[in-house]
């Protein structure tokens, strides 16, 4: 069981990283632009400023978080 | 060559002389304090199950339906790309520390003799350094060599351009006989990043069926479009810190006269 939990957190760490919330957003932007895809609307421009955004709050949140902790994979 | 051939064709160069840089860091801070033997064969070993790994992902990856490739991977690129590019504007806003591979060499040293003496023939603490050094590292890379080679059917182009970078840095390396420090790694990791979080963004949307307008030429409006973000970013990010710097100084010289007052008086 603690070999399946540790493989389970180092899938997890490896893919979405110290930052969830940007997993998260990205997922979202996706799902938008698959729901305007469906809806027959263009889609392409959800995903530029939903980068940019994701980027500034990411970089908002660490660099509120400096000398909170270590940041390093 | 097409244009996005040599994008990816870059992006797993960068990506893979990155992390070989950071390996070797590792191997030769073991292999010089303890066995070389051993260290090389934690080498070996890591290398034969990352190519295990690229042979297994690389043929069910290229079996998925191209836009559901193309959105899964996307995706992942993306948060990837995300992360490599935040690191690296918090580096360049003097935020982070920049990677010191000497620093690193010598705590990794550091590290070994504190581990003591090898017993017999054989180290297990330099194989599994070693192993564990490169199977690490070069996951990440084996992750980018197998998504964006099969995304645009060039697996070939991406192990070459993975293999150049590692042969690159092991020469280098084995001239210097000493951690590859003048390896400006934190500029090869924006441009990671900018290319990560570029072609995630193309695949991403693609996969959820958008059409960008000029097709694959959009990526020559996007990738210039995310570098001069995040060198935006990082240049608020610096002005920031330097207004807060500069807010603290002159916290402390308004306060010189009160503590000299102070000691004057003998408060």
């Amino acid at each position: 069981m603690m070999r399946v939990e540790m493989f389970l957190i180092g899938v997890w760490d490896f893919i979405v990283g110290d930052d969830w919330r940007t997993a998260l957003g990205v997922a979202l932007a996706l799902g938008v632009t698959a729901l305007l895809v469906a809806a027959n609307i263009a889609a392409w421009w959800v995903m530029p400023p939903s980068v940019c955004l994701l980027l500034a709050l990411s970089l908002r949140r660490a660099a509120a978080g400096v000398g909170h902790g270590p940041d390093e994979r | 060559m097409s244009g996005t051939e040599i994008g990816l064709a870059l992006s797993v160069f960068l990506a893979c002389a990155v992390e070989a840089v950071e390996a070797l860091t590792i191997v030769l801070a073991v292999g010089a304090t303890r066995s070389w033997r051993s260290a090389l064969s934690g080498v070996g070993a890591a290398t034969l199950a990352l190519a295990a790994i690229v042979a297994a992902l690389g043929p069910a990856l290229t079996s998925l339906p191209i836009d559901a490739l193309r959105l899964v991977v996307g995706g992942l690129l993306l948060i990837f790309g995300l992360q490599w590019l935040r690191k690296a504007v918090l580096r360049s806003a003097g935020l982070k520390a920049m990677h010191d591979e000497l620093a690193t060499f010598r705590e990794e040293r550091e590290a070994a003799r504190a581990a003591g003496k090898p017993h017999g023939g054989f180290d297990g603490y330099s194989f599994t350094i070693s192993f564990k050094g490169v199977l690490l590292e070069g996951l990440e890379v084996a992750f980018i060599v197998v998504t964006f080679g099969a995304n645009q059917h060039h697996v070939g182009v991406a192990a070459a351009a993975a293999a150049v970078a590692v042969l690159l840095v092991l020469v280098a390396g084995i001239a210097a006989r000493s951690p590859l420090s003048n390896v400006p790694e934190n500029t090869m990791k924006f441009a990671v990043g900018v290319m990560l979080s570029s072609f995630g963004m193309f695949w991403g949307a693609q996969g959820a069926g958008a059409s960008w307008p000029g097709d694959d030429a959009a990526l020559l409006a996007i990738v210039p479009s995310v570098l001069v973000m995040a060198l935006l970013m990082a240049r608020v990010l610096r002005g920031m810190t330097a207004g807060a710097h500069a807010a603290a100084l002159d916290t402390h010289a308004e306060h010189r006269p009160v503590e000299a007052a102070e000691q004057a008086v003998g408060a």
